[in-house]
């Protein structure tokens, strides 16, 4: 810059060289200025791993100190979860076998319902009903899930209930099917988005072969769009798996090794909920139980987040 | 397929083949059907949700209602603590959340280089998107509560609801600075500016709609969550209020309601929910009526502002 000083008279270039050396510590303190922003953004940036590392120690560590007491082989077997007993028993199969049935039958509910939707307003739906549909969609994703819990304990068990007569006050069955519900809008939107990204001139090419939108639809978008659909699935089973308060609301709290829908039972998640709600003091069994609760909810989500990982990988089209 | 078969004769052929495409046809209407009414499904529930909430709330909505502790008495009882502790949360939580996800988008967009580091960062920021609100809790609960000793206070409680949006603020505020084009920052470079000049003068300006809608959804998501607050272990019954902020003598401002204990709204409707009388059922439907409002509000607003500016921004 200033640096190559124009030639001239002796004293325009003392003056150029003052301003030079001026300069230069400007230049120089502004470079620093902008290494200090620049490490600063990057410590912000940096947060979510540190957020990652502290989860994974917190749940660990809690972990370990609950297996000492509980060897892993009784808390993988054991067909009891009776941690806060005399009679303790640490059978984890109890709250998973909640969280699994409660999961089936939200997915039941969400996984097709939001692939028609996706599908539908991909490729059906006219302009205006998808402008309005989308923002209703996150709307229904929005709610909060306590007030959903409420709804399911209390306008969709009784229902159910009117239906068939002996269902009990708290089930699986209306718990799942609400979560169904709210979970849609996580698998619509996202299968939604991978349709949309699938190139137009693929539409056309089945069109000009005679393919109807149906045919179009299920048979080339669908496809193509496939590794999108796959994360969204597992999206959607990663809500379901963690939901946690319309469970503990709708779905009772007594664990109970069970896979009928029609009956009551704890997951994972209400399961902590359920000693968070008591008294229990820091450092004893029953408080590190919700930490290895929770350890194996983070292992299950891990599971499909890389099975989805994967997936993708292996089903990705690429235009 | 059908027209592919030995031609019996040339008319025959054809009605084969219209019959052929109107049953496409037939499927392409079944389909449309199929979708509308998928669709019901979701506009009916939440219909019925938000209707039966109403009915059986909104008698309940009075001034006094807003203005009383929670009380054994389910006539008397109000969301005061509730409410007033919801908006203390998200005060910490925005206090945290907004300034950490905005820098760490800018930084992610802006500055990052591609390298493996980057590449850890936005794997950790996806996974963390995805892991369940309630192991927030526990991580809050084993390292906010206990480790750093913030106990069952406000300050764990926004601490933690600040982590949990923070990918929520941090993918918007990407999203809104990748629709700048390179075009701006190109031109203030060529004016000599720095980088955190252009992103100071330009990129944060230009995005911030994009980031305050994020912002808005986000918060949208934290007033609604439950799990992971009463994993740290917030108490259902509070009838008492945090310190105020703001005091008559000097220093006039306290910054003890931070470590004060609290319950939030989705809290007390909770506890609310899980009692067997009627009459704190109806406390409940209430409750749950102004929650259902403060989100529907704050995420329509988000949509509005994105319809907004999607509608005006042509660079």
């Amino acid at each position: 810059m200033s640096a190559v000083a124009p030639s001239g008279s002796a004293s325009t270039t003392v003056m150029a060289q003052g301003l030079t050396s001026a300069r230069l510590a400007q230049r120089r303190s502004r470079i620093w200025r902008e290494k200090l922003i620049e490490f600063v953004l990057f410590a912000a940036a940096s947060v979510s791993v540190f957020v990652t590392i502290g989860i994974v120690y917190v749940l660990v560590s809690e972990s370990v100190q609950f297996f000492r007491h509980v060897p892993i082989w009784d808390f993988l077997t054991d067909t009891q979860w009776t941690p806060l007993f005399d009679d303790a028993h640490f059978g984890i199969m109890v709250l998973l076998s909640g969280t699994i049935t409660s999961s089936l039958v939200a997915l039941s509910v969400a996984i097709p319902l939001g692939t028609i939707i996706a599908i539908y307003l991909s490729e059906f739906a006219p302009f205006k009903l998808r402008e309005v549909a989308k923002p209703f969609l996150e709307l229904l994703g929005g709610v909060p899930t306590i007030v959903y819990g409420y709804f399911a304990l209390l306008f969709v068990t009784p229902i159910l209930q009117a239906i068939y007569p002996e269902l009990p006050g708290f089930n699986l069955l209306s718990a799942g099917l609400v979560m169904g519900i709210m979970i849609i809008p996580y698998v619509s939107s996202i299968s939604e988005d991978a349709m949309r990204a699938v190139p137009m001139s693929l539409r056309e090419g089945s069109y000009a072969m005679g393919a109807t939108r149906y045919q179009t639809a299920v048979k080339v978008v669908v496809p193509a769009a496939i590794s999108g659909i796959a994360s969204a699935y597992i999206l959607g089973i990663s809500r379901a798996v963690g939901e946690t308060m319309i469970l503990a609301v709708a779905a009772g709290m007594q664990p109970s090794l069970t896979f009928n829908p029609l009956e009551p039972a704890a997951t994972i998640t209400a399961y902590i909920v359920q000693v968070a709600l008591g008294d229990l003091p820091h450092g004893s069994v029953g408080y590190q139980t919700i930490f290895a609760a929770g350890l194996t909810l983070m292992l299950l989500t891990l599971v499909f987040n890389i099975l989805g990982h994967a997936l993708r990988k292996r089903f990705r089209e690429v235009y | 397929m059908a027209a592919v078969a030995p031609p019996v004769s040339h008319s025959h052929d054809i009605s084969v083949i219209r019959e052929l495409i109107a049953k496409h046809k037939r499927w392409d209407f079944i389909f449309g059907l199929i979708g509308l009414l998928a669709l019901m499904i979701g506009v009916l529930t939440f219909t019925a949700l938000f209707v039966d909430m109403a009915i059986k709330g909104v008698p309940r909505l009075d001034l006094e209602f807003f203005t009383s502790f929670p009380s054994r008495r389910a006539s008397q009882a109000g969301i005061l603590s509730a409410w007033v502790g919801s908006t203390l949360v998200m005060m910490v939580t925005a206090f945290f959340a907004v300034p950490l996800g905005v820098a760490a988008g800018v930084y992610l967009e802006e500055y990052a280089p591609k390298n493996w580091v980057t590449d850890v960062i936005e794997i950790n920021i996806t996974n963390l998107a995805g892991v369940p609100s309630i192991v927030y809790g526990l991580l809050a609960l084993g390292l906010f509560v206990y480790q750093f000793g913030f106990g069952q206070s406000i300050l764990s409680a926004g601490l933690t609801l600040a982590l949990l949006i923070l990918p929520v603020v941090i993918v918007a505020t990407r999203e809104a600075i990748r629709g700048i084009p390179q075009a701006i920052r190109e031109g203030s470079y060529a004016l000599g500016a720095t980088q955190w000049q252009t992103v100071q003068h330009h990129i944060i300006p230009y995005s911030s709609a994009g980031i305050l809608t994020g912002v808005i959804i986000g918060m949208a998501r934290a007033i609604g969550e439950t799990a992971p607050i009463i994993t740290i272990g917030a108490l259902t019954f509070i009838a008492f209020l945090p310190a105020s902020p703001v005091q008559a003598a000097p220093p006039f401002v306290s910054f003890e309601w931070l470590l004060s204990p609290f319950t939030v709204m989705p809290i007390q409707m909770f506890n609310w929910t899980s009692r067997p009388e009627a009459a704190f059922l109806v406390n409940a439907a209430a409750a749950g009526f102004v929650l259902v409002l403060m989100t529907l509000a704050m995420n329509g607003l988000a949509i509005w502002l994105r319809y907004r500016l999607r509608k005006k921004i042509k660079w």
